[in-house]
Protein backbone atom coordinates (compact mmCIF):
# COMPACT_ATOMS: atom_id res chain seq x y z
CA UNK A 1 0.00 0.00 0.00
CA UNK A 2 1.48 2.96 -0.46
CA UNK A 3 1.07 7.15 -1.83
CA UNK A 4 1.34 6.01 -5.54
CA UNK A 5 -1.79 4.90 -6.28
CA UNK A 6 -2.69 8.72 -5.60
CA UNK A 7 -1.37 10.82 -8.33
CA UNK A 8 -2.47 14.38 -9.46
CA UNK A 9 -1.57 14.23 -13.34
CA UNK A 10 1.59 16.41 -13.66
CA UNK A 11 0.32 18.53 -15.93
CA UNK A 12 -2.57 20.26 -13.66
CA UNK A 13 -0.75 19.70 -10.16
CA UNK A 14 -0.71 23.64 -9.95
CA UNK A 15 -4.04 24.36 -10.54
CA UNK A 16 -5.30 22.11 -7.59
CA UNK A 17 -6.41 23.62 -4.78
CA UNK A 18 -3.87 23.46 -2.36
CA UNK A 19 -5.94 20.82 0.24
CA UNK A 20 -5.17 18.34 -2.86
CA UNK A 21 -1.82 19.11 -3.22
CA UNK A 22 -1.24 18.72 0.81
CA UNK A 23 -3.08 15.11 0.88
CA UNK A 24 -0.49 13.82 -2.10
CA UNK A 25 2.66 15.50 -0.43
CA UNK A 26 2.44 15.16 3.28
CA UNK A 27 -0.25 13.06 4.29
CA UNK A 28 0.46 9.34 5.87
CA UNK A 29 -1.24 6.87 3.54
CA UNK A 30 0.79 4.27 2.94
CA UNK A 31 2.76 4.57 6.56
CA UNK A 32 2.02 1.71 8.67
CA UNK A 33 3.25 3.27 12.00
CA UNK A 34 0.37 6.34 10.96
CA UNK A 35 -1.23 7.63 14.42
CA UNK A 36 -1.95 10.76 16.71
CA UNK A 37 0.89 11.71 16.84
CA UNK A 38 0.63 12.49 13.09
CA UNK A 39 -1.62 14.99 13.62
CA UNK A 40 0.30 18.60 13.42
CA UNK A 41 2.85 17.28 11.95
CA UNK A 42 1.21 15.61 8.58
CA UNK A 43 -1.65 16.78 6.28
CA UNK A 44 -4.51 15.26 8.27
CA UNK A 45 -7.14 13.21 6.53
CA UNK A 46 -9.94 16.15 7.67
CA UNK A 47 -10.21 19.24 6.03
CA UNK A 48 -12.26 21.93 7.42
CA UNK A 49 -15.51 20.82 9.08
CA UNK A 50 -19.51 22.30 9.12
CA UNK A 51 -19.58 21.02 13.26
CA UNK A 52 -20.50 23.75 15.44
CA UNK A 53 -17.42 25.06 17.50
CA UNK A 54 -16.13 23.08 20.11
CA UNK A 55 -17.68 20.33 18.90
CA UNK A 56 -15.98 17.24 20.30
CA UNK A 57 -16.84 15.08 17.55
CA UNK A 58 -14.73 16.92 15.17
CA UNK A 59 -11.99 15.50 17.67
CA UNK A 60 -13.27 12.29 17.44
CA UNK A 61 -12.74 13.14 13.58
CA UNK A 62 -9.38 13.85 13.37
CA UNK A 63 -8.45 11.17 15.73
CA UNK A 64 -9.91 8.32 13.92
CA UNK A 65 -8.90 9.20 10.66
CA UNK A 66 -5.33 10.04 12.01
CA UNK A 67 -5.49 6.16 13.64
CA UNK A 68 -7.26 4.25 10.54
CA UNK A 69 -4.67 1.72 10.23
CA UNK A 70 -5.37 1.52 6.50
CA UNK A 71 -7.52 4.68 5.16
CA UNK A 72 -6.12 3.99 1.12
CA UNK A 73 -8.03 0.43 1.67
CA UNK A 74 -10.83 1.42 3.55
CA UNK A 75 -14.31 2.71 3.15
CA UNK A 76 -16.37 4.45 5.59
CA UNK A 77 -20.31 4.68 5.95
CA UNK A 78 -22.15 7.45 7.56
CA UNK A 79 -25.75 8.07 7.68
CA UNK A 80 -27.84 11.39 8.46
CA UNK A 81 -26.86 13.45 11.17
CA UNK A 82 -23.92 16.22 12.50
CA UNK A 83 -21.74 13.28 11.32
CA UNK A 84 -22.86 13.36 8.02
CA UNK A 85 -21.77 17.20 7.36
CA UNK A 86 -18.45 16.17 7.92
CA UNK A 87 -17.71 13.55 5.34
CA UNK A 88 -17.19 15.99 2.13
CA UNK A 89 -14.23 16.58 4.00
CA UNK A 90 -12.97 13.47 4.31
CA UNK A 91 -10.04 12.01 2.50
CA UNK A 92 -11.67 8.48 2.67
CA UNK A 93 -13.64 6.76 0.58
CA UNK A 94 -17.20 7.39 1.98
CA UNK A 95 -20.51 6.41 1.75
CA UNK A 96 -23.99 8.30 2.89
CA UNK A 97 -26.39 6.03 3.61
CA UNK A 98 -30.06 6.09 4.19
CA UNK A 99 -30.34 7.41 7.99
CA UNK A 100 -30.90 3.68 10.07
CA UNK A 101 -29.20 1.65 7.18
CA UNK A 102 -25.78 2.08 7.72
CA UNK A 103 -24.85 -1.16 8.60
CA UNK A 104 -27.14 -2.98 6.09
CA UNK A 105 -24.71 -1.15 3.46
CA UNK A 106 -22.13 -1.57 5.24
CA UNK A 107 -22.52 -5.22 5.15
CA UNK A 108 -23.09 -5.23 1.29
CA UNK A 109 -20.35 -3.69 0.58
CA UNK A 110 -18.09 -5.50 2.81
CA UNK A 111 -19.07 -8.81 1.04
CA UNK A 112 -18.43 -7.19 -2.72
CA UNK A 113 -15.13 -6.05 -1.75
CA UNK A 114 -13.75 -9.08 -0.64
CA UNK A 115 -15.44 -10.87 -3.45
CA UNK A 116 -13.72 -8.39 -5.49
CA UNK A 117 -10.64 -7.79 -4.17
CA UNK A 118 -9.62 -11.43 -2.48
CA UNK A 119 -5.75 -10.11 -1.96
CA UNK A 120 -6.19 -7.10 -0.51
CA UNK A 121 -7.32 -6.34 2.99
CA UNK A 122 -10.17 -3.55 2.46
CA UNK A 123 -11.62 -2.05 5.66
CA UNK A 124 -15.34 -1.13 6.59
CA UNK A 125 -16.03 1.20 9.05
CA UNK A 126 -19.66 2.58 9.90
CA UNK A 127 -19.57 5.92 11.64
CA UNK A 128 -23.19 6.98 12.46
CA UNK A 129 -25.04 8.62 15.47
CA UNK A 130 -26.76 7.18 18.18
CA UNK A 131 -29.45 7.85 16.78
CA UNK A 132 -28.97 6.00 13.71
CA UNK A 133 -26.91 3.33 15.40
CA UNK A 134 -29.41 2.65 18.15
CA UNK A 135 -33.03 3.85 17.72
CA UNK A 136 -33.97 3.92 13.61
CA UNK A 137 -31.11 1.66 12.58
CA UNK A 138 -31.11 -1.07 16.23
CA UNK A 139 -32.23 -3.43 13.46
CA UNK A 140 -29.83 -3.21 10.72
CA UNK A 141 -27.26 -2.51 13.66
CA UNK A 142 -27.87 -6.01 15.28
CA UNK A 143 -28.42 -7.84 12.47
CA UNK A 144 -25.18 -7.14 11.01
CA UNK A 145 -23.58 -8.13 14.22
CA UNK A 146 -25.61 -11.58 14.12
CA UNK A 147 -24.40 -12.53 10.91
CA UNK A 148 -20.96 -12.19 11.89
CA UNK A 149 -20.40 -9.23 9.17
CA UNK A 150 -16.79 -8.54 9.26
CA UNK A 151 -16.99 -4.14 10.18
CA UNK A 152 -16.56 -2.17 12.47
CA UNK A 153 -19.67 0.15 13.84
CA UNK A 154 -18.55 3.38 15.55
CA UNK A 155 -21.29 5.06 17.30
CA UNK A 156 -21.11 8.93 17.73
CA UNK A 157 -22.86 8.46 21.10
CA UNK A 158 -24.12 12.41 22.10
CA UNK A 159 -27.03 11.21 23.75
CA UNK A 160 -29.84 12.78 21.56
CA UNK A 161 -30.94 13.79 18.04
CA UNK A 162 -28.48 16.64 17.62
CA UNK A 163 -28.78 17.49 13.98
CA UNK A 164 -32.63 18.07 14.36
CA UNK A 165 -32.42 19.88 17.01
CA UNK A 166 -32.44 17.88 20.18
CA UNK A 167 -34.87 14.58 20.33
CA UNK A 168 -34.87 11.61 22.71
CA UNK A 169 -32.81 8.93 21.70
CA UNK A 170 -32.25 5.94 23.11
CA UNK A 171 -28.54 6.28 24.63
CA UNK A 172 -29.86 9.56 26.30
CA UNK A 173 -29.93 9.28 30.02
CA UNK A 174 -32.90 8.50 32.13
CA UNK A 175 -34.70 11.90 33.05
CA UNK A 176 -32.72 13.99 30.48
CA UNK A 177 -34.80 16.96 29.04
CA UNK A 178 -33.73 17.85 25.87
CA UNK A 179 -35.02 20.90 23.56
CA UNK A 180 -37.56 18.51 21.82
CA UNK A 181 -38.44 16.29 24.68
CA UNK A 182 -39.66 18.28 27.17
CA UNK A 183 -40.58 16.12 29.18
CA UNK A 184 -37.67 13.94 30.40
CA UNK A 185 -36.41 10.67 29.26
CA UNK A 186 -38.42 7.94 30.99
CA UNK A 187 -36.43 4.99 30.97
CA UNK A 188 -32.48 3.94 31.04
CA UNK A 189 -29.74 4.48 28.53
CA UNK A 190 -30.05 1.81 26.04
CA UNK A 191 -27.29 -0.61 27.02
CA UNK A 192 -26.20 -1.21 23.58
CA UNK A 193 -22.09 -2.34 24.64
CA UNK A 194 -23.44 -5.33 26.46
CA UNK A 195 -26.35 -5.71 24.00
CA UNK A 196 -23.21 -5.81 21.11
CA UNK A 197 -21.74 -8.39 23.30
CA UNK A 198 -24.31 -10.59 23.53
CA UNK A 199 -25.35 -10.12 19.67
CA UNK A 200 -21.61 -11.62 19.07
CA UNK A 201 -19.43 -8.58 18.48
CA UNK A 202 -15.76 -9.34 18.99
CA UNK A 203 -14.31 -6.25 20.61
CA UNK A 204 -16.44 -3.68 22.07
CA UNK A 205 -15.66 -0.69 24.03
CA UNK A 206 -17.80 2.55 25.58
CA UNK A 207 -15.36 5.60 26.29
CA UNK A 208 -14.75 9.29 25.36
CA UNK A 209 -12.72 10.79 23.22
CA UNK A 210 -10.96 12.87 25.52
CA UNK A 211 -7.25 10.83 24.87
CA UNK A 212 -6.44 10.69 21.65
CA UNK A 213 -3.49 7.62 22.46
CA UNK A 214 -6.87 5.76 23.54
CA UNK A 215 -8.79 6.89 20.52
CA UNK A 216 -5.94 5.21 18.41
CA UNK A 217 -5.45 1.71 20.00
CA UNK A 218 -9.18 1.24 20.56
CA UNK A 219 -9.66 2.16 16.37
CA UNK A 220 -6.71 -0.11 15.70
CA UNK A 221 -7.55 -2.95 17.49
CA UNK A 222 -11.31 -2.32 15.94
CA UNK A 223 -9.97 -2.18 12.98
CA UNK A 224 -7.88 -5.17 12.58
CA UNK A 225 -10.04 -7.73 14.62
CA UNK A 226 -13.32 -7.10 12.41
CA UNK A 227 -10.82 -7.54 9.25
CA UNK A 228 -10.00 -10.72 10.44
CA UNK A 229 -12.25 -11.89 12.80
CA UNK A 230 -15.68 -10.56 13.22
CA UNK A 231 -17.97 -7.69 14.07
CA UNK A 232 -16.87 -4.99 16.49
CA UNK A 233 -18.53 -1.96 18.20
CA UNK A 234 -17.35 1.12 19.69
CA UNK A 235 -19.23 3.39 21.83
CA UNK A 236 -17.47 6.99 21.78
CA UNK A 237 -18.93 9.85 23.80
CA UNK A 238 -19.35 13.30 21.85
CA UNK A 239 -21.13 15.34 23.83
CA UNK A 240 -23.25 17.76 21.96
CA UNK A 241 -22.36 20.56 23.83
CA UNK A 242 -25.04 23.04 21.84
CA UNK A 243 -27.63 20.61 23.50
CA UNK A 244 -26.45 20.05 27.30
CA UNK A 245 -25.63 23.95 27.26
CA UNK A 246 -21.78 24.25 27.26
CA UNK A 247 -19.60 26.56 25.13
CA UNK A 248 -17.07 25.83 22.89
CA UNK A 249 -13.81 25.34 25.25
CA UNK A 250 -15.78 22.94 27.46
CA UNK A 251 -16.49 19.64 25.68
CA UNK A 252 -13.18 18.46 26.80
CA UNK A 253 -14.37 18.89 30.36
CA UNK A 254 -17.59 17.74 30.19
CA UNK A 255 -16.19 13.79 28.61
CA UNK A 256 -13.29 14.07 31.39
CA UNK A 257 -15.93 14.40 33.93
CA UNK A 258 -18.05 11.78 32.45
CA UNK A 259 -15.65 9.10 32.41
CA UNK A 260 -14.43 8.78 36.07
CA UNK A 261 -14.68 5.51 37.57
CA UNK A 262 -18.41 5.46 38.89
CA UNK A 263 -19.59 7.83 35.29
CA UNK A 264 -21.39 6.09 32.64
CA UNK A 265 -18.48 6.99 30.21
CA UNK A 266 -15.79 5.11 32.35
CA UNK A 267 -13.74 2.80 29.85
CA UNK A 268 -15.15 -0.22 29.37
CA UNK A 269 -13.69 -3.24 27.08
CA UNK A 270 -14.43 -6.62 26.02
CA UNK A 271 -12.33 -8.83 24.11
CA UNK A 272 -13.58 -12.15 22.73
CA UNK A 273 -11.21 -15.02 22.91
CA UNK A 274 -10.32 -15.21 19.22
CA UNK A 275 -10.05 -11.68 19.51
CA UNK A 276 -7.23 -11.83 22.63
CA UNK A 277 -5.41 -13.94 20.57
CA UNK A 278 -5.04 -12.22 17.39
CA UNK A 279 -4.00 -8.67 19.52
CA UNK A 280 -1.61 -10.51 21.44
CA UNK A 281 -0.43 -11.83 17.55
CA UNK A 282 0.34 -8.43 16.80
CA UNK A 283 1.29 -6.30 20.05
CA UNK A 284 4.09 -9.59 19.25
CA UNK A 285 4.90 -8.40 15.58
CA UNK A 286 5.29 -4.83 16.51
CA UNK A 287 7.55 -5.85 19.22
CA UNK A 288 9.60 -7.62 16.50
CA UNK A 289 9.45 -4.83 14.29
CA UNK A 290 10.72 -2.21 16.88
CA UNK A 291 13.38 -4.77 17.88
CA UNK A 292 14.69 -4.51 14.39
CA UNK A 293 14.18 -0.73 13.99
CA UNK A 294 16.27 -0.44 17.02
CA UNK A 295 19.15 -2.88 15.97
CA UNK A 296 19.16 -0.91 12.49
CA UNK A 297 19.44 2.22 14.28
CA UNK A 298 21.69 0.88 16.38
CA UNK A 299 23.89 -0.34 13.46
CA UNK A 300 23.84 3.23 11.72
CA UNK A 301 25.08 5.29 14.55
CA UNK A 302 27.91 2.31 15.41
CA UNK B 1 -38.24 12.35 -33.26
CA UNK B 2 -37.73 16.50 -34.43
CA UNK B 3 -37.56 19.27 -32.00
CA UNK B 4 -37.74 22.69 -32.14
CA UNK B 5 -35.93 22.85 -29.07
CA UNK B 6 -32.06 24.60 -28.94
CA UNK B 7 -29.78 23.72 -26.51
CA UNK B 8 -28.66 27.60 -26.35
CA UNK B 9 -26.99 30.14 -23.67
CA UNK B 10 -29.28 31.36 -21.05
CA UNK B 11 -30.16 31.81 -18.20
CA UNK B 12 -32.88 29.69 -19.53
CA UNK B 13 -34.85 29.04 -16.16
CA UNK B 14 -34.38 28.06 -12.25
CA UNK B 15 -34.63 24.54 -14.18
CA UNK B 16 -33.68 24.26 -17.60
CA UNK B 17 -35.57 20.72 -18.89
CA UNK B 18 -32.64 18.00 -19.80
CA UNK B 19 -32.04 18.61 -22.94
CA UNK B 20 -32.75 14.86 -23.94
CA UNK B 21 -36.68 15.24 -22.74
CA UNK B 22 -36.77 17.70 -24.91
CA UNK B 23 -35.74 15.53 -28.10
CA UNK B 24 -32.38 16.31 -28.18
CA UNK B 25 -30.56 13.57 -29.51
CA UNK B 26 -27.03 12.61 -28.71
CA UNK B 27 -24.35 11.98 -31.94
CA UNK B 28 -22.79 8.63 -33.62
CA UNK B 29 -19.18 8.35 -33.22
CA UNK B 30 -17.68 10.55 -35.90
CA UNK B 31 -20.02 13.32 -35.14
CA UNK B 32 -20.78 16.17 -32.46
CA UNK B 33 -23.60 18.39 -31.85
CA UNK B 34 -24.26 21.98 -31.45
CA UNK B 35 -26.83 23.61 -29.73
CA UNK B 36 -28.90 20.06 -30.50
CA UNK B 37 -27.85 19.65 -34.31
CA UNK B 38 -25.94 16.72 -35.12
CA UNK B 39 -23.06 18.06 -37.06
CA UNK B 40 -19.35 16.42 -37.93
CA UNK B 41 -16.83 16.73 -35.51
CA UNK B 42 -14.76 19.06 -37.96
CA UNK B 43 -17.73 21.85 -37.98
CA UNK B 44 -17.74 21.04 -33.98
CA UNK B 45 -13.75 21.83 -33.87
CA UNK B 46 -14.24 25.04 -35.53
CA UNK B 47 -17.46 26.22 -33.97
CA UNK B 48 -15.90 25.27 -30.37
CA UNK B 49 -12.51 26.87 -31.50
CA UNK B 50 -14.44 30.43 -31.96
CA UNK B 51 -16.14 30.02 -28.87
CA UNK B 52 -12.93 30.11 -27.03
CA UNK B 53 -11.21 33.06 -29.16
CA UNK B 54 -14.02 35.18 -28.86
CA UNK B 55 -15.17 35.01 -25.42
CA UNK B 56 -13.86 37.27 -22.54
CA UNK B 57 -12.69 34.47 -20.54
CA UNK B 58 -12.45 31.01 -22.44
CA UNK B 59 -12.08 28.44 -19.45
CA UNK B 60 -11.47 25.07 -19.28
CA UNK B 61 -12.92 23.48 -16.11
CA UNK B 62 -10.76 19.77 -16.05
CA UNK B 63 -12.74 17.24 -13.90
CA UNK B 64 -11.38 14.21 -10.79
CA UNK B 65 -11.24 11.80 -14.55
CA UNK B 66 -7.96 14.00 -15.55
CA UNK B 67 -7.06 15.55 -12.77
CA UNK B 68 -5.34 12.34 -11.10
CA UNK B 69 -3.19 10.55 -13.21
CA UNK B 70 -5.01 6.87 -12.35
CA UNK B 71 -4.29 5.30 -15.43
CA UNK B 72 -1.38 6.87 -18.59
CA UNK B 73 -4.47 7.69 -20.95
CA UNK B 74 -5.60 10.17 -18.13
CA UNK B 75 -2.27 11.53 -18.03
CA UNK B 76 -1.80 12.07 -21.49
CA UNK B 77 -5.37 13.92 -21.63
CA UNK B 78 -3.95 16.17 -18.34
CA UNK B 79 -0.88 16.91 -21.00
CA UNK B 80 -3.47 17.39 -24.03
CA UNK B 81 -5.64 19.85 -21.85
CA UNK B 82 -2.90 21.79 -20.75
CA UNK B 83 -1.41 22.77 -24.18
CA UNK B 84 -5.20 23.24 -25.54
CA UNK B 85 -4.98 26.20 -22.16
CA UNK B 86 -2.12 27.54 -23.16
CA UNK B 87 -2.85 28.07 -26.82
CA UNK B 88 -5.76 29.45 -25.76
CA UNK B 89 -4.09 31.88 -23.60
CA UNK B 90 -1.63 32.60 -26.73
CA UNK B 91 -4.46 33.14 -29.27
CA UNK B 92 -6.39 35.60 -26.90
CA UNK B 93 -5.79 39.30 -26.22
CA UNK B 94 -4.71 41.33 -23.60
CA UNK B 95 -8.61 42.00 -23.22
CA UNK B 96 -9.20 38.33 -22.69
CA UNK B 97 -8.68 35.92 -20.08
CA UNK B 98 -8.04 32.46 -20.45
CA UNK B 99 -8.83 30.44 -17.24
CA UNK B 100 -8.33 26.81 -16.65
CA UNK B 101 -9.84 25.77 -12.94
CA UNK B 102 -10.22 22.34 -11.61
CA UNK B 103 -13.41 20.24 -10.57
CA UNK B 104 -11.67 17.87 -8.08
CA UNK B 105 -14.86 16.84 -5.70
CA UNK B 106 -18.15 16.25 -6.30
CA UNK B 107 -19.12 16.40 -2.99
CA UNK B 108 -20.65 19.71 -1.81
CA UNK B 109 -18.33 21.50 0.68
CA UNK B 110 -19.51 23.29 3.14
CA UNK B 111 -19.36 26.26 4.34
CA UNK B 112 -18.30 27.21 0.72
CA UNK B 113 -15.98 26.24 -1.74
CA UNK B 114 -14.04 29.33 -2.85
CA UNK B 115 -14.69 30.28 -6.82
CA UNK B 116 -11.16 31.51 -7.63
CA UNK B 117 -9.80 27.97 -8.01
CA UNK B 118 -12.39 25.47 -8.16
CA UNK B 119 -16.39 24.67 -9.51
CA UNK B 120 -18.47 22.60 -7.71
CA UNK B 121 -21.26 20.18 -9.71
CA UNK B 122 -23.61 21.37 -6.88
CA UNK B 123 -23.32 25.39 -7.13
CA UNK B 124 -21.13 25.51 -10.36
CA UNK B 125 -22.38 28.95 -11.13
CA UNK B 126 -20.65 30.42 -8.13
CA UNK B 127 -17.62 30.06 -10.21
CA UNK B 128 -19.06 31.15 -13.56
CA UNK B 129 -20.29 34.52 -12.13
CA UNK B 130 -17.15 35.12 -9.60
CA UNK B 131 -15.17 34.84 -12.86
CA UNK B 132 -16.98 36.19 -15.21
CA UNK B 133 -16.56 32.84 -17.44
CA UNK B 134 -18.78 33.16 -20.77
CA UNK B 135 -17.45 30.20 -22.56
CA UNK B 136 -16.10 27.20 -20.57
CA UNK B 137 -15.88 23.43 -21.25
CA UNK B 138 -16.12 20.49 -19.59
CA UNK B 139 -13.43 17.57 -19.45
CA UNK B 140 -12.81 14.53 -17.63
CA UNK B 141 -15.70 14.77 -15.35
CA UNK B 142 -18.32 11.78 -14.64
CA UNK B 143 -21.45 12.37 -17.16
CA UNK B 144 -24.03 12.69 -14.03
CA UNK B 145 -22.22 15.62 -12.62
CA UNK B 146 -21.32 17.33 -15.97
CA UNK B 147 -25.17 17.16 -16.68
CA UNK B 148 -25.86 18.55 -13.43
CA UNK B 149 -23.27 21.27 -13.72
CA UNK B 150 -24.07 21.97 -17.70
CA UNK B 151 -28.03 22.28 -16.44
CA UNK B 152 -27.65 24.29 -13.74
CA UNK B 153 -25.06 27.00 -15.56
CA UNK B 154 -28.08 26.97 -18.84
CA UNK B 155 -30.38 27.54 -16.15
CA UNK B 156 -29.22 30.53 -14.29
CA UNK B 157 -25.98 32.13 -16.70
CA UNK B 158 -24.98 33.05 -20.33
CA UNK B 159 -22.14 31.16 -20.40
CA UNK B 160 -21.48 28.63 -23.40
CA UNK B 161 -21.18 25.31 -22.67
CA UNK B 162 -18.73 23.22 -24.42
CA UNK B 163 -18.24 18.91 -23.48
CA UNK B 164 -15.77 17.08 -24.52
CA UNK B 165 -16.82 13.83 -23.65
CA UNK B 166 -15.46 10.80 -23.39
CA UNK B 167 -18.51 8.29 -23.93
CA UNK B 168 -21.50 9.26 -25.55
CA UNK B 169 -21.79 13.27 -25.60
CA UNK B 170 -23.68 15.77 -23.45
CA UNK B 171 -27.03 16.82 -24.44
CA UNK B 172 -27.02 19.29 -22.26
CA UNK B 173 -23.88 21.32 -23.82
CA UNK B 174 -24.30 23.76 -26.43
CA UNK B 175 -21.77 21.90 -28.02
CA UNK B 176 -20.81 17.83 -27.45
CA UNK B 177 -17.99 15.70 -28.74
CA UNK B 178 -17.88 12.17 -27.86
CA UNK B 179 -15.16 9.65 -27.30
CA UNK B 180 -12.35 12.59 -26.33
CA UNK B 181 -9.21 11.33 -26.14
CA UNK B 182 -5.50 12.88 -26.26
CA UNK B 183 -5.42 13.42 -29.90
CA UNK B 184 -8.80 14.97 -30.23
CA UNK B 185 -8.02 17.65 -27.32
CA UNK B 186 -5.11 18.50 -29.55
CA UNK B 187 -7.16 18.80 -32.79
CA UNK B 188 -9.07 21.12 -30.93
CA UNK B 189 -5.94 23.36 -30.07
CA UNK B 190 -4.54 23.24 -33.59
CA UNK B 191 -8.19 24.58 -35.05
CA UNK B 192 -7.44 27.72 -31.85
CA UNK B 193 -3.98 27.74 -33.84
CA UNK B 194 -5.64 27.85 -37.08
CA UNK B 195 -8.27 30.78 -36.32
CA UNK B 196 -6.20 32.91 -34.66
CA UNK B 197 -6.17 36.60 -35.63
CA UNK B 198 -9.25 35.40 -37.50
CA UNK B 199 -11.87 36.14 -35.47
CA UNK B 200 -13.20 39.39 -33.70
CA UNK B 201 -12.34 39.60 -29.76
CA UNK B 202 -14.99 40.66 -27.50
CA UNK B 203 -16.51 43.85 -27.77
C1 LIG C 1 -35.05 8.01 7.14
C2 LIG C 1 -34.84 9.30 7.84
N1 LIG C 1 -35.55 9.55 8.98
C3 LIG C 1 -35.36 10.70 9.64
C4 LIG C 1 -34.44 11.62 9.20
C5 LIG C 1 -34.26 12.93 9.93
N2 LIG C 1 -33.04 13.03 10.68
C6 LIG C 1 -31.95 13.66 10.20
S1 LIG C 1 -30.69 13.73 11.27
C7 LIG C 1 -31.59 12.91 12.44
C8 LIG C 1 -31.05 12.67 13.81
C9 LIG C 1 -29.67 12.21 13.87
O1 LIG C 1 -29.37 11.82 15.18
P1 LIG C 1 -28.08 10.97 15.48
O2 LIG C 1 -28.05 9.76 14.66
O3 LIG C 1 -28.01 10.78 16.96
O4 LIG C 1 -26.90 11.92 14.97
P2 LIG C 1 -26.42 13.33 15.58
O5 LIG C 1 -26.99 14.38 14.73
O6 LIG C 1 -26.86 13.39 17.00
O7 LIG C 1 -24.90 13.28 15.49
C10 LIG C 1 -32.86 12.59 11.96
C11 LIG C 1 -33.92 11.89 12.71
C12 LIG C 1 -33.73 11.33 8.02
N3 LIG C 1 -32.82 12.18 7.53
N4 LIG C 1 -33.95 10.18 7.38
S1 LIG D 1 -25.41 20.20 17.13
FE1 LIG D 1 -24.20 19.24 18.77
S2 LIG D 1 -23.37 17.34 17.88
FE2 LIG D 1 -24.07 18.64 16.19
S3 LIG D 1 -22.25 19.80 15.57
FE3 LIG D 1 -23.33 21.07 17.07
S4 LIG D 1 -22.41 20.55 19.04
FE4 LIG D 1 -21.84 18.94 17.61
MG1 LIG E 1 -26.90 11.79 18.37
Amino acid sequence: MSKERIKIAEELFDIMPAEYQDLVKRATYGNEQRGWKDIGNAKELIEEHSLCAGCPESMAFRYILASLPNPEDTVMVGSTGCTSLVFPHVAVHNIHSLFGNQNAIASGLKRALTVRFPDRPKDVVVLAGDGATVDIGLDMTLQAWFRQEKFTTICFDNELYANTGGQESGLMQKGFVAKMAPVGKTFEKVRLPEIARESGCHYVVNCTVSKPNLIEKVIKNAVHIAREIGPTYLQLYTPCILEIGKNSMEGLQEMRDSEKPTERFAYKEYVSEPAKELLAELAAKEKERKAEAKKQLAGQTA
Amino acid sequence: MTTSYKVMPGPEHFLPPSAASMGIRLPDPGQAHIHGTIVSEEEAMEQAARQFLSAKVPTIFPGPLVLWAWNDKAAKKAKAIRYLYETIKESVDSSQHAMLIPMPDYRPKYPKINPEIEINPNHPNLTIWHNKIDACMFVGVHCHQANLSLKIIRGGTNCYTIAMCAQAGHEDAMLSFRDATAEKILRLADWVKKLKGSVAPPA
